[in-house]
């Protein structure tokens, strides 16, 4: 094997990464070349963190040569872990690298924050594993969730080094109240994921391609371990993505496979090439398999999310999309560029019509309720208690999003 | 041995630079100056051909009949930005006829005039008085300039003039379209780039005149934007510009989601703070970010059904939109960035070209930047007392010119759209690099973590209290950014001064120093 590594990206289209190569030495110390386009302003402190990295791993001999491009202390950091460990494994050297050793940098406060089960997952927002650029101001966009995604946006030979800058992304990163998602790699593959998020207050975990509720107990039995062994309990929940067209047959199974299961989402484009089709604009192919998530779903009392809409530069056929997802029942769906966020948002949302009508029904409720009567009527109509239910949904969600005044019944009142 | 006194705002300014002695900025309006303007000399009829036919063969002959020599000041405009083939061609024929020392006084300096740091080193050039972009803002940070820089917004390149700051020797003024009277004007012709006001004061008190046109027409040539009784020469050349880099066919509004986002809670905040109302006026540059605020004015002002009485520009396809429109009466225009701002400039006589004099000039009766409502304006920093700094990058370096910002500064809100770090450098600072403008007239710092407002506008901080705005402030902004980033370290600087940053009265302000290799 190479007796040297690198990790990172560097390039021109390359921004808040570093690429860190490296050469475990037998002597001569611990040697670094720095080349960085804000050394004047940081310089010292990129030299003394890698300092502090290879002093941590007990390294005392190494040539090291940094190619920064404005790289924050958690992606330096994880860039120079992952070569440290890619260096003990391709060569067996004398040097005494601990390899279970992690260099945790110190975890966020608001970093260590649980979320709950029924919030709103209406948008989450996909960031590459490996591309720190756009992990940095993905928290200001304002989806419900982001994603650290460890499997398809992560080059297979990025797949390791990733796990690196996910785990400190989890610990350093401000997201500003979007729930931390991981979506991470097809199990079996994805179970070795676990050791990196789970000790780092992960708040849900995507899993990909899953096809049977055995997936689930396997990364619940490898999660339950993991938080026995760091001492550690908080809730850590899963949203599998049927792929697959046995995945959509065993929806149901999975759906229900345990208690920490809050959504079953679809992915289309791995669903389409299972089926041997080509997905459409019209969607028939996939018609079935999403009906079929959303009844598992709801079946179950999760929520149902949608698969993503990949052409982010029409807005308007993303509205159609959406419109169409929440007709089919779909709660959310999946954001490949912050762009989309503000229309799905948008879109799911109940719209004006149906906010007043649901107000409507809400007062003939709260009217009759008053009177005591046991049917509610609007108009010459009645109304079920089904219909009731879904109208006070409707207006707790418009409260939620600021459609709608908390106090709209003092006010309309008056 | 030059002594240095500290001005207003603390810095340390030589008395003297470039032999001249030195005003310090001495706060916001103090600087009164007595006397008179400047005026050139007295022409006469009699030395200039009565059929109005002044054509030179070339622009070599135009120079010499016009006395080029040794340590002469030589002005140029930045209409044709990136395009501009005049310029150097100037130096080359000065080098060639061994001429030094000379100070080229440009409006602005682009990319396509970096090989002139050449004449700068071998002496034609002394220095340069104006932009320092790129290239040339490296060689003058490193102190390989033999002169000392100065930077002047618009307006005080203006003013620097009609005070007599600056006497210009030789004028040379590329003109789209001109006459052989010296009438020029910038709508027309394949070189058109909207208006040539950058070059009214050059043509007014210059020594000496000279238009050069790769579109000769016969007298008039209307409009005519600069006047032919200001001019002694005209020649005819085959380019004057590249049309592709004059004026850019498409100007973008950003599709980077954070600038959207910036640009949205920029639009919201000028909303909440009641700025957009019917008549408002406002400014908005043409990068990618105030372009999407402009569009997201727009939408505002279109629900509304509410327009603006005047927008001040740099005109671009988006501005022209909302004009035709009817969104906004008049477009006040500086520079005109693409193809239908010219096209509209052309067609429409609400559609003005305007001249640093009537926006800009501190020393005249009044401007009309304190007229505008609201301008939006960048920085490359910004520090706890809301000085700004666009001139250098925070490792010490010229970056670019002031452009009209200064100027703007005058407009009733400032808002500064910006990031709160860009790479890993924070933008909000204890101090800024370079003090460009100072903070007392900086209302509001919009960044995508939170804005703050300049606590001396208790107005603006009334007007949004019970909005849902990320209101912060400005220390708040600065430790959010330093937890993000860590803490820069202070940048190490040689004992040289490399450039004088002007104040829109001609007082100094700052001044930069070359940075330690």
């Amino acid at each position: 094997m190479d007796k040297i590594v690198t990790t990172g990206n560097k390039g021109k289209t390359v921004r808040s990464d570093c690429f860190v190569t490296l050469e475990l030495t037998n002597k001569g110390g611990i040697n670094i070349e720095l080349q960085s386009k804000v050394g004047k302003l940081f310089g010292d402190s990129i030299l003394e963190l890698c300092r502090d990295v290879f002093a941590f791993f007990d390294i005392k001999n190494a040539n090291i040569k940094i190619e920064d491009s404005g790289a924050l202390p958690f992606v330096l950091a994880a860039r120079f872990e992952a070569a440290i460990k890619m260096s003990k494994q391709a060569l067996t050297l004398q040097q005494n690298i601990e390899i279970d050793k992690e260099y945790l940098l110190d975890i966020l406060p608001e970093n260590q924050n649980h979320t709950k089960k029924d919030r709103y997952r209406r948008s989450r927002l996909y960031l590459p594993g490996n591309s720190p650029k756009f992990m940095l101001n993905a928290g200001i966009h304002h989806s419900d969730g982001i994603i650290l995604d460890l499997e398809d946006s992560v080059a297979h030979d990025k797949k390791y080094e990733a796990k690196f800058l996910v785990r400190n992304a989890l610990r350093q990163v401000n997201f500003y109240g979007a729930e931390r998602m991981v979506r991470i790699n097809q199990l079996p593959k994805g179970l070795d994921d676990l050791n990196y998020i789970v000790p780092n207050h992960v708040n849900l975990i995507l899993i990909p391609k899953c096809e049977s509720a055995d997936d689930i107990r396997q990364i619940n039995d490898k999660i339950t371990q993991i938080l026995e062994s760091e001492d550690k309990n908080y809730p850590i929940y899963l949203m599998p993505i049927i792929e697959s067209a046995l995945g959509v047959v065993n929806a149901y199974q999975i759906a229900t496979a345990a208690d920490n299961m809050v959504a079953l989402a679809i992915g289309l484009e791995d669903y389409t090439a299972d089926l041997g089709t080509q997905r459409t604009s019209k969607g028939h192919e996939t018609f079935f398999a999403r009906s079929q998530v959303v009844n598992a779903a709801r079946a179950a009392k999760i929520q149902p999310i949608d698969s993503v809409f990949s052409d982010v530069s029409d807005m308007d056929a993303l509205r159609d999309v959406v419109l169409e997802s929440k007709s089919l029942g779909f709660d959310g769906m999946g954001c490949i560029h912050p762009r989309q966020i503000g229309v799905i948002h948008e879109y799911y949302a109940p719209n004006k019509t149906e906010i007043e009508k649901a107000k409507r029904i809400v007062w003939a409720f709260d009217e009759a309720t008053k009177k005591g009567l046991g049917v509610v009527s609007l108009g010459s109509k009645m109304i079920d208690p089904p219909v009731v239910k879904r109208a006070q949904r409707t207006v707790e969600m418009a409260i939620d999003i600021g459609k709608l005044a908390k106090d709209w019944k003092e006010k309309e009142n008056g | 041995m030059v002594k240095f006194k500290k001005n207003a705002v603390g810095r340390n300014i030589p008395t003297e630079i470039n032999g001249k002695p030195v005003v310090l900025f001495m706060g916001v309006g103090k600087y009164k100056p007595t006397g008179r303007k400047h005026a050139p000399r007295i022409a006469s009829c009699a030395d200039y051909p009565l059929d109005g036919n002044k054509l030179i063969p070339d622009l070599k002959t135009a120079l010499i009949k016009a006395g080029l020599k040794d340590g002469m000041t030589i002005s140029t405009h930045h209409h044709f930005r990136n395009g501009d083939l005049v310029a150097n061609q100037i130096f080359d024929i000065a080098a060639e006829l061994g001429i030094k020392d000379l100070v080229w006084y440009p409006s602005a300096s682009f990319q396509c005039q970096e090989r002139l740091t050449a004449y700068l080193e071998d002496g034609t050039l002394n220095r340069i008085e104006g932009s320092m972009n790129g290239p040339l803002g490296r060689f003058t940070t490193q102190g390989k300039m033999k002169g000392t820089a100065v930077l002047r917004s618009h307006g005080g390149r203006y003013q620097a003039v009609q005070d007599g700051e600056v006497q210009i020797d030789i004028a040379v003024i590329a003109a789209p379209t001109a006459d052989p009277f010296g009438n020029a004007n910038g709508v027309t012709g394949s070189s058109a780039c909207g208006l040539l006001g950058f070059a009214l004061a050059d043509s007014q008190y210059a020594d000496k005149v000279i238009v050069v046109t790769d579109n000769l027409i016969p007298f008039p040539c209307i409009p005519w934007q600069i006047q032919g009784n200001y001019v002694d020469y005209v020649v005819e050349m085959d380019k004057i510009g590249i049309p592709e880099r004059i004026i850019s066919g498409t100007t973008q509004i950003t599709k980077s989601p954070d600038r959207l986002y910036l640009a949205e809670l920029t639009a919201k905040f000028c909303d909440e703070a009641g700025i957009i109302r019917d008549g408002f006026s406002f400014q908005a540059g043409a990068g990618g970010t105030s372009l999407s605020i402009g569009n997201y004015f727009g939408d505002i002002m279109r629900e509304r059904g509410i327009k603006a009485r005047f927008a001040r520009a740099g005109s671009n396809q988006y501005l022209v939109k909302m004009f035709e429109e009817g969104l906004v009466e008049y477009i006040l225009d500086g520079q005109t960035f693409d193809l239908e701002g010219i096209r509209s400039m052309r067609e429409n006589p609400n559609h003005v070209d305007t001249s640093p004099f009537t926006s800009y000039n501190y020393h005249g009766k009044g401007n009309f930047a304190g007229m505008v409502d609201v301008v939006i304006l960048g920085a490359t920093e910004v520090d706890v007392n809301f000085n700004g700094n666009v001139v250098t990058h925070s490792d010490g370096y010229l970056l670019h010119g002031i452009g009209g910002w200064q100027n703007c500064l005058f407009s009733k809100t400032v808002v500064m759209p910006i990031p709160l770090f860009r790479d890993r450098i924070p933008v909000i600072r204890d101090e800024v690099t370079t003090i460009t403008g100072p903070g007392e007239l900086i209302d509001v710092i919009v960044t995508e973590r939170g804005i703050a407002i300049n606590p001396r506008r208790t107005d603006l901080l009334e007007a949004v209290k019970d909005s849902d705005l990320p209101i912060k402030t400005i220390h708040e902004l600065k430790e959010e950014a330093e937890r993000i980033c860590g803490k820069p370290q202070p940048i190490e600087f040689e004992d040289r001064v490399v450039a004088a940053i002007k104040w829109v009265d001609g007082t100094v302000i700052d001044v930069v120093w070359q940075v330690k290799e």
